[in-house]
């Protein structure tokens, strides 16, 4: 039914196809975030593959920083509505660090953790296949610490919460464990173009 | 590349999730429904207050938001979350306050538009993390700039229906004396809640009396915080905004596990 006197700021037809059902488009990048910015020194930061509870690869900045870097320029959607085109990253693809770890992906799960005890649940095979990076670049500079900066996990083509800040490990878990937002509520797997956000969606 | 021994993380993980109510936010289907507009308020120059009234509401918790869906005559969607402004009490009602952003979409159709007696599609509540409810406890700082007092006024409100022996600070930074939403209401609450403080700071308008002039700072942060460290602290406000004020706050020593933030545009 349509709400009476709306007509709607339409996006271009170019736009429009490219924005998943109930976004818009910004040109800002807003900042989402349940606590207080961390500061992450690049002196502490470290980032930790676990199967499981065990560790199984762990590396410091200076070790991260001569792994394989790429550029990955997406869209990205998060589920406060909001869009941005070519987003321009850069990083370690996931399986670059999988490569390096000597390991294939042990299980079909997987939990981000960040250095503010975020958590956030992906699928392994939304990770592989060239989908997903550790970012460690925004616009060809370093990602700021509002943004998630020293390091970010980009998954781009799920809603952006996936992508989690302030990223320290990546840990392979036997079932689907619920992060941080699926657990109050929001979507387990969170497709914009399916437009999972919320539980049931 | 080395295998590492403990993790300095699962101390942050603790901090960050050890007082979180989720497991009574059970996940259930959040389904759009019509809501029915009962009142319009204006409430400063830029915002307006809407009660709306949903047609199967079964109540939300202090600092929740909902999605409002507009729907076109060619189908077409635009939709926005807004924040709470209402303590959840049993009128099966809430109300939103709406700031008009002048290149909005949505904001600007519920300033113009919209009219007691309209039906507008919602769905909620949302929001699992930025909420207070009675058990949580305090004492409360709650710290908002501009329009990210709302859903610190739900909490505000609640407290003081359930919980009013519950210490609570409110550091309100705002533009103008006219820019302060609710504000009769909170120089009220601040005159007759012996346990409730008030703290103004105005941005571009040379203080009254009692008023902070200029950006929330440092000897600001202390005097609000005070003697008795809050439990929690509730930060709502524009990215700059919140920023700024979670750094006052962690400089002022408050546990970094203790600071809750909503950034509105996030």
């Amino acid at each position: 039914m349509a709400t009476r006197g709306f007509f709607g700021k339409r996006p271009t037809e170019i736009e429009a196809g490219r924005l998943p059902p109930g976004q818009y488009l910004t040109e800002d990048f807003p900042v989402l975030s349940a606590g207080p910015t961390p500061r992450v020194d690049l002196d502490k930061w470290s980032f930790t593959l676990k199967d499981g509870v065990r560790p199984v690869a762990k590396w410091t900045w200076d070790e991260f920083q001569k792994l394989p870097h790429v550029k990955l320029t997406r869209d990205i959607h998060c589920v406060t509505k909001w869009s941005k085109f070519n987003t321009a990253w850069s990083g370690v693809m996931i399986d670059d660090i999988l490569a390096e770890a000597g390991i294939e992906a042990p299980t079909g799960f997987t939990l981000a953790h960040s250095f503010d005890g975020y958590t956030t649940n992906v699928p392994t095979a939304d990770l592989v296949g060239g989908k997903a990076m550790i970012a460690t670049a925004y616009d060809g500079q370093p990602i700021t610490a509002d943004h998630g900066g020293p390091a970010r996990l980009l998954v781009p083509h799920l809603y952006f919460w996936k992508s989690a800040k302030w990223i320290n490990a990546l840990q392979f878990t036997a079932r689907d464990e619920a992060g941080f937002w699926e657990l109050r509520g929001y979507h387990m797997y969170g497709d914009p173009w399916r437009e999972q956000r919320f539980t049931g969606d | 590349m080395a295998i590492p021994g403990a993790s300095s993380a699962s101390r942050a993980i603790d901090a960050v999730t050890s007082l979180e109510p989720a497991a009574e936010l059970a996940p259930h289907r959040l389904v759009w429904q019509q809501a029915r507009v009962e009142a319009i308020h204006a409430e400063t120059p830029e915002v307006k207050s809407f009660v709306l009234r949903p047609a199967n509401w079964t109540g939300f918790t202090a600092g929740q938001h909902v999605d409002i869906r507009l729907t076109a005559p060619d189908g077409y969607q635009a939709q926005r979350s807004y924040s709470i402004a209402s303590a959840p009490d049993d009128s099966g009602t809430l109300e939103l306050a709406i700031e008009a952003l002048p290149d909005g979409e949505v904001s600007p159709f519920f300033h113009d538009v919209v009219e007691v007696g309209d039906t507008i599609e919602l769905r909620g509540p949302i929001g699992g993390h930025f909420i207070w409810n009675a058990p949580l406890g305090g004492p409360l700082l709650l710290v908002g700039g501009g329009s990210g007092l709302v859903p610190l006024m739900s909490i505000l409100r609640q407290r003081a229906r359930v919980a009013p022996e519950i210490p609570a600070t409110l550091v309100y930074s705002a533009r103008r004396y006219d820019d302060l939403i609710f504000r009769d209401e909170l120089l009220r609450r601040r005159d007759t809640d012996p346990n409730f403080r008030l703290e103004i700071a105005l941005t571009r308008e040379q203080a009254r009396d009692g008023l902070h002039f200029g950006r929330i700072d440092a000897a600001l942060m202390a005097r609000a915080i005070g003697t008795e460290t809050p439990k929690l602290t509730y930060i709502c406000g524009s990215n700059p905004f919140v920023e700024a004020a979670a750094s006052l706050a962690l400089a002022a020593g408050l546990p970094f596990g203790s600071i809750r933030t909503e950034r509105y545009g996030g």
